[in-house]
């Protein structure tokens, strides 16, 4: 059996769970409403007068922030709660399938939800002329910014066989990494810090890659870091599995 | 076949295997007896590969566990002590999964659900949510999760527990005639489990082998395997404790003792002395002594031996380890006493 039949299974029977409970539906619900409300309230879609999602994606670090912990809180503490894992780990696949194959449907299921978002593209077509490729860019710097946050979370699920808990964990984290970069919290920080201690720690940001995303800049060096904060997640949750067998 | 050498497994400070060795050969049951805590389950996690070993190594099928994990893994079909499988699938679904990650696909995927819904009869209940079931069919998808890919061999950790005394007959009669083609290993708590189904037994205790042989091998090194039972009609006249004395006298036994006398009957025990007989038989020259003098032999038999004797003489209960901790303790308070 090769390898991409493992994680094709392992990432079938996720994403199956994830629509068998009505969860999924009231999170599709809750993420669809709160983008919304953001875009047009906060976000002052009408007020800016401009053909562009800028108001849409901006919000999107701080709606990941509850939203994607709780997409990926069940994925491995799910899996040790009920003692399947034992089941799992004595399949023959190696762990690393089944950990890609489980980020692989939770980012799937996020995927889902953020194309039913497709109502603001047509809006803003029939309202005016955007740039349809900055809005493409968008939705792609989005997505992975989301698995970003969803491979953080898969690793604080490997932590704990309570969901609670690994949920407020991946909030924290996810939260340090939007902070170090949000300018408030950097212009604070001028004040007492080193300029270039706060722009380093800025640099490992979501909000520092995210900024060129939302204005449709879809920068290789910011791809490359999303790739690897998701890379180092579920690097991470191989290596927590592994040392909670021994 | 599985061959496991030196394995042990420490958890921190505490050792939960101790170098464990044996074979198990294809076509052979092995049963695992042992309490609670022993190192049962610890052992069986190892040999499938979910416990990595602290040292020694596991062979599945000529595949080490460790060095090769994935063709080892193949050649298992493992059902964990809970039983456990995902709440929210339905059978049908789970077994299906099962075979798929077994690298089974299309229509034998189909076949194999088949032949294991039969084996361990879940037609029933095959569309049904599993956390909907009732333990005894929870038992038994996950059973036949570790069935689905008809593996070479099997290790099965409380095959029968929390199921009704139908279908532990059942499964029993599945390992049985599964395991004239497969190599088996189980688990269990029910010592008649052994005696029905296995081809040896294996009792560990605290993480040591203390046992190993055939279920009649163990049965014999019992304390009364062996003692001949004699049941005599009393007569008038005729002394209890002389009768005793005479059968202690009889070349070959030990002593003896009664176990009932009322005013119609004695019971008599004779204990071999294995020295003197040398594997020949104490029923044979007793029974011709009691015909000849004459003592209204009604019975005579001779006892074979129970298993849990065999299985409480070697192991540690935990009162038994408590007492012995109480003592170190108050020996301890007494020497520092002293100083």
């Amino acid at each position: 059996m090769s390898a991409f039949t493992g994680i094709k299974t392992i990432a079938k029977r996720e994403l199956a769970a994830y629509f068998d409970a009505p969860i999924a539906y009231v999170f599709i619900v809750i993420f669809l409403l709160l983008a919304g409300f953001f875009t047009f309230t906060f976000g002052q879609f009408f007020e800016r007068g401009e053909a562009s999602l800028v108001s849409f994606f901006s919000w999107h670090p701080w709606l990941y922030l509850f939203l994607v912990p709780a997409v990926g809180m069940r994925l491995w503490a799910e899996e040790r709660r009920l003692g399947t894992m034992e089941l799992l780990m004595t399949m023959p696949i190696a762990p690393w399938q089944a950990i890609v194959g489980k980020f692989l449907a939770s980012w799937i299921f996020i995927a889902i939800a953020l194309l039913l978002t497709f109502p603001a593209v047509i809006t803003v077509n029939w309202l005016g002329n955007p740039d349809n490729g900055v809005i493409v860019a968008g939705y792609i710097g989005s997505l992975f910014m989301a698995g970003a946050y969803l491979a953080i979370a898969s690793m604080t699920s490997a932590l704990s066989r309570n969901q609670v808990v690994s949920f407020v964990l991946a909030v924290m984290i996810c939260l340090a990494l939007v902070m170090v970069g949000f300018d408030p919290v950097t212009t604070l920080a001028s004040r007492w810090a080193s300029p270039n201690l706060v722009e380093a720690l800025a640099s490992f940001s979501v909000m520092t890659h995210f900024d060129g995303v939302v204005k449709g800049v879809l920068d290789f060096k910011d791809v490359v870091y999303f790739a690897s904060v998701i890379g180092f997640g579920l690097f991470t949750t191989g290596v927590i599995i592994r040392s909670q067998r021994a | 076949m599985i061959e496991v050498n030196q394995l042990s497994k420490a958890f921190g400070a505490k050792v939960a295997v101790n170098q464990l060795s044996f074979t198990v050969r294809q076509g052979e049951v092995l049963g695992f007896l042992g309490p609670n805590g022993a190192g049962k389950s610890t052992t069986m996690r190892m040999i499938t590969g979910f416990l990595p070993p602290t040292a020694g190594s596991v062979k599945v099928c000529g595949f080490d566990i460790v060095e090769d994990p994935i063709a080892a893994k193949r050649k298992i079909g493992y059902l964990p002590e809970a039983a456990p499988s995902y709440a929210d699938m339905t059978v049908l679904s789970f077994l299906k999964f099962s075979a798929e990650l077994r690298g089974l696909s299309g229509s034998d995927i189909k076949k194999a659900v088949r032949r294991v819904v039969d084996l361990t009869f879940l037609d029933s209940v095959l569309g049904q949510d599993i956390e909907t079931l009732s333990k005894g069919y929870k038992h038994r998808t996950c059973l036949a999760q570790s069935l689905i890919h008809d593996p070479e061999v099997l290790i099965l950790d409380e095959p029968t527990d929390g199921l009704d005394p139908n279908q532990k007959h059942e499964v029993r009669q599945l390992i049985k005639r599964m395991g004239e083609t497969k190599t088996i290993i189980f688990s269990t708590h029910i010592l008649e489990e052994v005696e029905a189904v296995c081809d040896r037994a294996i009792i560990i205790d605290r993480g040591n082998i203390v046992a190993n042989g055939t279920p009649a091998e163990l049965k014999s090194s019992a304390d009364l395997a062996g003692s001949v039972v004699m049941t005599l009609r009393a007569r008038e006249g005729s002394d209890i404790q002389t009768i005793q004395q005479q059968v202690a006298a009889r070349p070959g036994v030990l002593r003896s003792e009664i176990i009932m006398a009322d005013g119609a009957r004695l019971v008599l025990r004779a204990r071999p002395d294995r020295m003197k007989l040398q594997g020949g038989s104490l029923s044979g020259p007793l029974a011709e002594w009691a015909v000849q003098h004459d003592l209204g032999l009604e019975d005579i038999r001779v006892e074979e031996g129970r298993l849990d004797d065999v299985f409480r003489a070697l192991t540690v209960t935990d009162a038994a380890s408590q007492q012995a901790k109480n003592q170190a303790r108050a020996e301890a308070a007494a020497e520092g006493a002293q100083a």
